[in-house]
């Protein structure tokens, strides 16, 4: 069955980017694949290890579950999108600084989980935090080194003041709670 | 994986829906949160030539009161149920049991409707909708049905849902002022879907006895049910820890206990006795 492709264009990470795709396509692929951004991975592909996991219109979500033209029109940010080398995240920080990775596979969808949990409630506690992680599986680290760096990140952030729902790299979010 | 190739159309309203389902002649699929729909079409267990995404029509986010019911639009996430103040306020239940379904990323995209609809025998949804005698409100050309939960289901992934319609939400009986509900499951721990999930309702009149009580079982077998051998040795007692645990022994008695490589139907069994006895205790004592 031949289908056309459609356009699907997003602001991923602060930019325009647009591409001609079927409409079967995976979001995952579509930000891997059309757009190179390739620090989101596919781990389980069933949607239960999280690896993949994407902020789309201020929402976690999984990207090997939805489709690209889903997506199109929203504002999707990637691990690309917090910081470079150069000038980390706190979160990318924190995780370097308190070894919140090994093999480093299941990093960026955890990191962005953890952005999600923490634009909801700044300052959780360590359970609050396990709590928050239900939606990636980390199989290196036993995740007591990725709640350490979340926690260190939740206090740099609240200390230097950064507004995570207004930063546009974390996109806006919808909820009105 | 990849699902084989289908074509894509949004629909703006439930008409607009009903006539691309219909353009399909059968062969279309309606698109919401997409997290039941999305894992079959890539395993190739379902191979829709169109998806009707449906998510733009905010008519289906609406929740509303009608007397003593409390209607879901089919639109809302799990998320969404989960902190609705009007959801909280007259069916906690419901806001208590999507709270807890599949993980924050999951209850971000999945729908009531696509839940319900889905008809997974290990949802969570089911135990609250037949606990509070959910409708399911269907929309074809012709008009707007309600059908009861218990004769909407017929069996694992398989359900009464006409051709060419649409479930546009849930309606949930608002359970009296004086009870209280819980839902509390026993989940697989790779999935995270209930082995066993037990939702109960139950409160007591002025003598201190048990005068509304509602227990329902998802996960066991392949549809959910109603304890109704549970609630009939309650009803009329007062609760205490040796009547709770007496009557609880009956939890399995109305429903079918499933097997499979994790639970075999005997401990199911046990599950449902002692999930329900937890549950009962927890709102009663």
């Amino acid at each position: 069955m031949a289908v056309e492709k459609r356009n699907v264009s997003v602001t991923a990470n602060g930019q325009a980017c647009s591409a001609e795709v079927e409409p079967r396509k995976l979001l995952v692929h579509y930000l891997r694949d059309d757009l190179g951004l390739t620090g989101t991975h596919v781990g389980c592909d069933t949607s239960q290890c999280g690896a993949c996991t994407v902020m789309v219109d201020g929402d976690i979500v999984k990207s090997c579950t939805t489709l690209a033209v889903q997506a199109d029109g929203s504002e999707i940010t990637t691990v690309e999108g917090l910081g470079t080398a150069n000038d980390l995240h706190p979160m990318q920080q924190s995780f370097w600084e308190e070894h919140g990775l090994q093999c480093g596979y299941c990093t960026p969808g955890v990191m962005i989980a953890a952005l999600g949990l923490l634009k909801e409630n700044p300052n959780p506690t360590e359970e609050e935090i396990r709590e928050g992680l239900e939606g990636v599986i980390c199989r290196c680290t036993g995740y007591q080194f990725i709640i350490s760096a979340i926690q260190k990140a939740a206090t740099i952030i609240q200390e230097s003041g950064i507004d995570l729902n207004s930063q546009q790299l974390v996109g806006e979010g919808t909820h009105n709670e | 994986m990849i699902p084989v190739t289908f074509d894509y159309v949004r629909a703006e309203s439930v008409n607009e829906a009903i006539q691309q389902l219909k353009d399909s002649d059968g062969e279309g699929k309606v698109l919401a949160g997409g997290h039941s729909l999305l894992p079959l079409m890539k395993m190739r267990l379902t191979e829709p030539q169109v998806l009707i995404d449906i998510t733009g029509i905010d008519a289906l986010k609406e929740v509303r009161k009608e007397g003593d019911r409390l209607i879901v639009g089919a639109l809302n996430t799990h998320r969404e149920v989960s902190i609705h103040p009007d959801i909280k306020e007259h069916i906690p239940l419901v806001a208590e049991t999507a709270r807890q379904i599949g993980d924050i990323q999951i209850r971000n995209k999945g729908t009531m409707g696509g839940n319900i609809v889905h008809a997974d025998s290990a949802a969570d949804l089911p135990a609250a909708a037949f606990v509070l005698d959910a409708e399911v409100l269907i929309t074809n050309e012709f008009g707007e049905q309600a059908m009861g939960i218990d004769s909407f289901i017929l069996g694992p992934l398989i359900t009464m849902m006409p051709e060419d319609s649409i479930v546009t939400g849930v309606s949930f009986q608002i359970p009296p002022t004086h009870t209280k509900s819980t839902y509390l499951k026993y989940f697989h721990p790779a999935s995270g879907y209930p082995v066993v999930g037990v939702a109960a309702v139950a409160g007591t009149d002025s003598n201190g006895n048990i005068d509304f009580v509602r227990v329902g079982i998802t996960g066991a077998g392949d549809v959910a049910f109603r304890a109704t051998s549970v609630e009939e040795e309650l009803l009329g007692k007062a609760p205490s820890e040796a009547v709770i645990k007496e009557a609880s022994k009956l939890a399995a008695d109305d429903g079918e206990m499933g097997s499979d490589l994790f639970a075999s139907p005997e401990y199911r069994e046990n599950l449902c006795k002692v999930y329900t006895e937890r549950a009962l205790k927890s709102i009663l004592l």
